[in-house]
């Protein structure tokens, strides 16, 4: 189960929360059909580091942003809903996954 | 005295408390502190089981978890009985009844054993390549009817359990600082370091009593204590400064970010379990770091026949003689690669166990040991194998040659009624791999060990690769340490110290017999053999996972720990290659099993899944009513009066409701009130309608989408005021329309000042429908004016009913007139009852959920989620109309364009007529002909069937390809009993001018 | 050298060493007709498929690491066909058909063992669409059919229809071809069969780019044993198919999330069937071996790391330990995680991208044990043909963009 840090609450078990997909998908209607099935359908699913949406659905309520590594599901980084995608440092040459912490080593 | 075989003093079990038990109905007993194990080799008792495959006569290999032989099932009663149990680890009580397994009639003598004259033919995997049939008999009917039943009943090892599980289990979820996971010499330290720097320490062995290996050190002392007096100290210095201890406790699964779980073991070893007492505890812990201090498993060697009961690693010898004061054997044989046997042999010795002989596989062995053996006078033969065993349901002799020695004739036979074995020991590296660390390999010394962790984790002692005490008392208190953040650990004095040991050997030792004549035992418990997994390697499995599935070995209920690095060296000799390069299996949780009931805890009955009860559960339940699960809320379904059915009362409770009126508990529909200034907006950009020119006062049916066009959920919105909106939603939508808007309201339209709230379980509501609906509600309500005039349909008012806040709603679901009286739940009661008075007074009804059903169904109106099914559009239900295309956007709007969606024959929701009376199936398929062939398209299906009892007759809803274009068409329901002819007619058999809801 | 009770006895004489190697230990070569991109039991099935019916045997099948490592070797093995929509319905069973035979086509005997799969209802609504599905079944002439809560006991005895358990059992569907196979065999056996045809089957053998011509189509496969020149690829690697299919620049609807499951220690028979339970999500049979073979969700999450949660797991037991309740007392062996590739209507996608040359079959799920064989041969035909067979034709990519799609878990949708 993962440990989840909340940009508003803290850490918290998985529990807590709900996924809620892919982040940074624009919606922007005014768009042809294909792109208009890409904003709905089409994702990343990128192996390595992802920016998802989670919702504390049992402490806060809000939706934020947690980038995590979909390899080893170490979470590098988590940001309010708007805030733009920071940069944080990519896997090692080796594609080595960044150490997966305990409560006190992710970023709250 | 506690067994024949039992030394006088020494070990740690109480003598003086001897406890009975039975083992295949024989009556024996032991002591206080034996395992059954120890209890039944204390009574001579070496052939306890057969294998899985061949049926072998089977004794102890081990005396732990590690154990592949010596399964039991312990029966308590009928429904308390547990089978597959490890002998090894089951903790003695009076009065245990044990029994073996996998043999019939008897384990002395057992007919499944012809299997190991088959044996040549039950090659591995060689059900792969028959049981296919004659290739005259097409199909999968022999494999089916005759070999696979076969088949089954041969494998499986104990019988489960018949009757239900009546005992409880518990669960709970800890955090700490520093989790120690082995009770060891090792993680005893790394506990004492960690708790005396303050930190939060939990730590768990899965012994009955926590000090490992130092339980089996008669001879040696730390910081000058005797070891076991050593560990007593560090317990109750842990336990004083607030450390938890959990003993019989296994770490099973290391998990995501340091979320490791245990399983606890509380009442299995009592001998009467106090009632109401959990059988066992799941922890699921959340550390901030984690210290492994799992240990090492002794490895068997790899030569023919080494399975005979007698035959026993070393070490676990050791731990029967000194720890449970047991002597194994009366002449012993030892064969071993490592150091370590000699310790065993010369503490045989010293308690007057005849050691026939030494056999050492290495061409030059060294250090204390063996000097200390040759000191002692046992004979010990340098550079020898074993190349095969005597005996039958016992060994009785070793046949002994030299390595270099042609083997097969060049042999000499030793007798002994004990053959122990060390083939080295393998790092118990199960977690660290679990926790993801990479594992590197040793050359060196053969062994794959922990790499740099991946996780806030230190692996110390024995799984780490360390040797002896100190080491493992000093990596133990350093990580114990450095866990708590406090530096650096201590040293630790120790004497009786085996810091020098090593050795070790991994695949099969040399023996020069035909190999297809003789069986070396690799995976003991699922009988794979050497040449089983040479025969993989031939038949082109290279990788080990491939090997593991073929032959699987490593794949029996102890998940390999004696046979997996022999099974690795074997297929990477065949294949010629390193072991690093054939892989490494990858470990699993659990470490070792852990009952499903753990798992599960309290989660049954009622704690299975939370029950939703309105406030009107009772007395509906009081007024006879029968309820449905809809989602987690009981709804009262019907309310049958004496003798009726649910047809029967459904027919009643509806022409009560139509005559009359009748009241029905709505209050698990989802309420969410929505306010702020932008609410009006907001909802136009979450529904289809328009809610900007909805004057406060008013309600509208609303109709929401999902982004991909299609409806997900419909309910009455209510205008309070310019900025607050009472919203409904379906009853199982209720959290997914919040979580929707949510949503977008946070990420999408963040600019709109809304607030949202759930407030399901602040309104109840109560639905009074009928043309008497006002004159019941009127006399109970003060300040809202009734009239039609002042309070049309479609209409909100907030006031007071029965002296308590009410909104009071003038909506519809039955096409009668109608009220839904939602009141704050904790009155929900008394409105209910004062309700029922006069509805009942008045010859009305109380209805449930299906009079709802049918009701609506005469009106026409659907239910999100029966005439939808997550790919109809508003348009395909004929509420087109509810769609504001002119509003700029709105959740859904875009997708409505896409080209199969305004694609020319979609399914539409019509009505059915039916000549007769016979009711359609829900869900049954819809034909333009009587008869279709098989494979005929279905034109649409019945979404809602029912009889009507305020028609006559019976009627349907249908989603029907380009429904509403079939008006007056026949169409036809296939049936098994022939197809039924349907008329295509609107979909509203009530009232179509809507005169009676706006009464 | 054929599989066979005679050779079987003939080998048992003389020490089985004259097997010989199931499959050939293929190199890659320079180049080749088509290529498979992943050898789990689609990839090998499409390979074989090819070879066998469509006449192609230069042809090769390059996996990443071994064959059947993934999915293949890590589902409950699930097989049925009863699925609503007749596109569904026609892509499953056309599968069922195929296994009916598979080890005598084969000469594997890969254990597929109709022993019925039961599907449990637990509220009206799942009666409601339940019974959907057994019409529209009938119609397309599947066997499916519907059972009281006391047939469905007398079907699997150890069922627990009590009312009083929380979520009772109002009936259950039953599809009596439904069962069970053996997962490796079903890869190893498709192997043997297309290695004997001549199709090189290439382990440990990673796809690292996907290389086009001038004309945007397909050229050929960089890989860690080097280049392949190839004018046709077909991917069919699964959790990792977006990975794959990104070397070529093409975006999918597809998401990978790690699935669970786990086996029991073995036990004698006690379940005589398959059941399954959609609502409270526990799937279970008995393997011929003894253990209980039990399903779990997927996470919540996507991930490559073929591990999940222990809430997931322990979620599940829960549900398993409700309808059958004398297992508590058994033991979880071994637990394991799967990647699946879910789409958005959790449908398959079966057929062209838009690179020519290039194929995809991926989406499968949750679910694309049971489809194994059916979806080889049609994805056979897609590859060797360039166009889609009659039954995947709907499974296209461009459905995400029309809205035609074929949603089997919208169905299910409850809300009231």
């Amino acid at each position: 189960m993962l440990l989840i840090p909340c940009p508003f609450c803290g850490p918290r078990p998985e529990l807590e929360f709900r996924n809620a997909g892919h982040a940074h998908v624009t919606r922007n209607p005014a768009v042809d059909d294909p792109a208009w099935a890409e904003t709905l359908f089409f994702r990343d699913n990128p192996k390595g580091i992802m920016a998802e949406r989670w919702r504390h659905v049992s402490g806060c309520g809000r939706f934020f942003n947690v980038l995590r590594d979909t390899v080893s599901d170490a979470i590098l980084a988590s940001y309010k809903a708007g805030e733009p995608r920071p940069d944080v440092p990519l896997p090692g040459p080796e594609g080595e996954a960044p150490r997966i912490g305990a409560g006190d080593e992710v970023a709250p | 005295m506690t067994g024949e075989h039992r030394l006088a003093r020494g070990g740690r079990v109480d003598r003086a408390r001897p406890l009975r038990f039975t083992f295949d109905g024989h009556a024996y007993e032991g002591c206080q502190g034996d395992t059954l194990a120890s209890a039944l080799l204390a009574n001579g008792v070496h052939l306890v089981g057969r294998s899985f495959k061949y049926h072998r006569p089977r004794g102890f290999l081990a005396a732990g978890a590690e154990e592949p032989n010596a399964l039991c099932t312990v029966a308590r009663d009928r429904a308390r009985t547990e089978p597959n149990l490890r002998m090894t680890q089951v903790e003695l009580y009076e009065g245990l009844v044990a029994s073996s397994q996998n043999s019939w009639p008897a384990r002395g003598f057992d007919l499944g054993a012809v299997n190991d004259l088959l044996s040549p033919l039950l090659g591995a995997g060689f059900y792969y390549k028959t049981f296919m049939g004659p290739r005259f008999v097409k199909g999968t009917t022999l494999w089916a009817k005759l070999f696979e039943p076969v088949i089954r009943r041969a494998a499986g090892l104990g019988v489960p359990p018949k009757e239900a599980d009546p005992d409880h289990y518990a669960n709970r979820f800890a955090h700490c600082d520093v989790l120690v996971v082995g009770g060891g010499a090792a993680g005893l330290a790394a506990a004492l370091a960690a708790a005396r720097a303050g930190a939060r320490t939990i730590l768990c062995d899965e012994g009955a009593e926590m000090g490992g290996a130092l339980l089996c050190e008669p001879d040696a002392t730390v910081d000058g204590m005797p070891a076991a007096a050593w560990v007593a100290a560090t317990l109750a210095e842990l336990a004083r400064r607030g450390a938890t201890l959990l003993p019989r406790t296994q770490g099973f699964g290391y998990y995501n970010h340091n979320f490791v779980a245990l399983a606890q073991r509380l009442t299995d070893h009592l001998p009467h379990v106090p009632a109401g007492a959990p059988r066992e505890r799941l922890w699921q812990v959340r550390a901030k770091r984690v210290v492994l201090a799992t240990g090492a498993a002794e490895r068997p060697l790899v030569f023919p026949d080494n399975d005979r009961p007698g035959v026993m690693l070393a070490d676990a010898a050791r731990a029967y003689l000194q720890r449970y004061g047991v002597k194994p054997g009366t002449q012993a044989l030892v064969v071993t690669a490592h150091d370590a046997a000699y310790r065993t042999a010369l503490a045989l010795a010293r308690a007057g166990v005849k050691i026939a002989r030494i056999v050492d596989t290495r061409p030059r062995p060294a250090g204390p040991g063996l000097e200390a053996a040759r000191a002692a006078g046992l004979p010990v033969t340098v550079g020898g194998t074993v190349v095969g065993t005597t005996g039958s349901l016992r060994v009785s002799g070793a046949m002994v040659a030299q390595a270099s020695g042609t083997g097969a004739t060049d042999f000499e036979t030793v007798p002994c009624d004990l053959l122990l074995m060390s083939g080295g020991f393998t790092p118990a590296v199960h977690l660290f791999s679990q926790s993801r660390g990479k594992l590197r390999f040793d050359a060196e010394t053969q062994r794959y060990l922990p790499g740099d962790p991946a996780q806030a984790q230190a692996s110390v002692g024995a799984c780490a690769g360390s040797w002896g005490l100190a080491a493992a008392l000093d990596e133990g208190s350093a990580a114990g340490a450095a866990a708590a953040g406090s530096g650096a650990g201590r040293s630790h004095a120790v004497t009786g110290d085996h810091a020098g040991e090593g050795g070790g050997i991994l695949g099969a030792l040399p023996h020069g017999r035909d190999p297809a004549r003789v069986k070396a035992f690799v995976d003991f418990q699922n009988d794979v053999t050497a040449k089983d997994i040479k025969l993989a390697v031939r038949e082109g499995f290279r990788s080990i996972e491939h090997v593991k599935r073929y032959t699987t070995t490593g794949m029996a209920t102890d998940q390999g720990k004696t046979s997996n690095m022999n099974s690795l060296a074997i297929a990477a000799g065949a294949l010629g290659r390193t072991l690093p390069e054939v892989g490494l299996t990858t470990f699993r949780q659990p470490y070792t099993p852990v009952t499903f009931g753990t798992f599960a805890g309290a989660a049954r009955d009622d704690l299975f899944d939370p029950v939703r009860r309105t406030p009107i559960h009772d007395l509906a339940a009081a007024q006879g009513a029968r309820f449905e699960d809809v989602g987690q809320w009981k709804r009262a379904w019907y309310f049958p009066e004496a003798g009726e059915d649910l047809h029967a009362a459904v027919a009643r409770e509806v022409r009560a409701t139509r005559a009359v009126a009748g009241i029905f508990d709505a209050s698990t529909l989802g309420k969410i009130e929505v306010v702020g200034p932008d609410a009006a907006e907001f909802l136009n950009r979450l529904y289809t309608n328009a809610w900007t020119k909805l004057a406060p006062g008013r309600c509208r049916y609303g109709l929401m989408l999902d982004e991909p066009g299609f409806v997900m959920d419909d309910g009455v919105v209510g205008r309070l005021g310019p900025d607050r909106f009472h919203v409904t939603t379906t009853t199982g939508g209720a959290p997914r329309v919040l979580n929707h808007m949510e949503d977008y309201l946070q990420t999408e339209f963040p600019e709109l000042k809304v607030w949202l709230t759930s407030v399901t379980e602040q309104w109840a509501v109560i639905a009074v429908q009928g043309p008497r609906a006002r004159d019941i509600v009127a006399p109970l309500v003060e300040g809202i004016d009734l009239s039609a005039q002042a309070f049309p349909h479609m209409a909100i008012r907030e006031g007071r009913i029965c002296g308590v806040p009410t909104r009071l709603f003038r909506v519809s679901f039955t096409g009668e007139l109608g009220f839904e009286v939602n009141v704050p739940a904790d009155y929900a009661a008394a409105v209910w009852q004062a309700l029922w008075e006069r509805t009942a007074a008045l010859g009305g009804t109380a209805y449930g959920t299906e009079a709802m059903h049918v009701m609506r169904a005469e009106k026409g109106y659907v239910i999100v989620g029966q005439e939808t099914d997550g790919t109809t559009t508003p348009d395909d239900l004929g509420l087109g109309g509810m769609v504001a295309m002119s509003k700029p956007d709105f959740v859904g709007k875009r997708s409505l364009a896409r080209p199969d969606l305004v694609a020319p024959g979609r399914k539409q929701l019509v009505g059915l007529a039916i000549e007769g009376r016979t009711v359609l199936e829900e869900g049954a398929q819809i034909t333009p002909t009587a008869d279709p062939p098989v494979g005929t398209h279905a034109i649409g299906h019945v979404t809602s069937a029912y009889w009507s009892p305020t028609a006559g007759t019976p009627i349907a809803l249908a989603l029907v390809e380009n429904g509403r274009a079939r008006t007056g068409e026949t169409v036809f329901v296939p049936m098994p009993g022939g197809a039924i002819a349907a008329r295509v007619v609107g979909p509203v058999f009530h009232d179509p001018e809507g005169k009676r809801l706006n009464g | 050298m054929r599989f066979s009770l005679a050779n079987l006895i003939r080998q048992s004489f003389a020490g089985h060493q004259g097997w010989p190697a199931q499959w050939r230990d293929a190199a890659p070569k320079p180049a080749y007709d088509a290529v498979i991109v992943g050898a789990g039991g689609h990839g090998l099935a499409t390979a074989y498929y090819m070879a066998a019916e469509h006449g192609l045997r230069n042809i090769a099948v390059v996996e990443k690491g071994w064959l059947g490592g993934g999915n293949t070797g890590r589902n409950t093995t699930i097989i049925r066909s009863n699925y609503l929509w007749e596109e569904s319905e026609a892509l499953y069973n056309h599968a069922l058909t195929l296994w009916q035979d598979m080890s005598q086509v084969l000469n594997y005997n890969v254990m597929y063992s109709p022993r019925g799969c039961m599907m449990l209802a637990h509220n009206i609504h799942d009666v409601q669409v339940f019974k959907r599905h057994v019409h529209a079944n009938r119609l397309a002439g599947i066997d499916n059919e519907w059972l009281s809560p006391d047939e469905a006991k007398a079907f699997c005895p150890i069922l627990n229809t009590s009312e009083h358990i929380r979520y009772p059992i109002l009936g259950a569907t039953l599809q009596r071809r439904g069962g069970v196979a053996r997962h490796d065999a079903v890869a190893w056996g498709y192997a043997r069969a297309a290695s004997a045809l001549g199709v090189d089957i290439v382990q440990n053998c990673e796809v690292k780019g996907i290389t086009r011509d001038a004309s945007g189509a397909v050229s050929g496969l960089d890989t860690t044993r080097g280049p392949i020149a190839t004018k046709r690829v077909g991917v069919v690697a699964a959790g990792n198919t977006s990975h794959v299919m990104a070397m070529a620049g093409v975006r999918l609807p597809l998401e990978s999330y790690p699935l669970q499951a786990l086996v029991s220690e073995p036990v004698k028979p006690m379940m005589p069937c398959v059941v399954m339970s959609n609502t409270i999500h526990a799937y279970m049979s008995q393997s011929d071996k003894g253990e209980l073979v039990i399903g779990a969700g997927t996470d919540a999450y996507v991930s490559y790391s073929q591990t999940g949660g222990l809430h997931i797991a322990t979620h599940t037991l829960d549900a398993i330990c409700e309808l059958f309740p004398m297992v508590r007392r058994l033991r979880m062996l071994r637990s394991w995680g799967g990647i699946v590739d879910v789409t958005p209507d959790r449908s398959p996608i079966i057929g062209k991208t838009p690179v020519p040359g290039l194929f995809v079959n991926c989406g499968w799920g949750t679910g694309g044990f049971k489809a194994t064989p059916g979806s080889g041969n049609v994805f056979a035909h897609t590859v060797a043909t360039g166009e889609p067979h009659r039954i995947n034709a709907p499974f296209t990519l461009d459905r995400f963009r029309t809205g035609r799609l074929i949603d089997e878990a919208a169905a299910a949708a409850v809300a009231h």
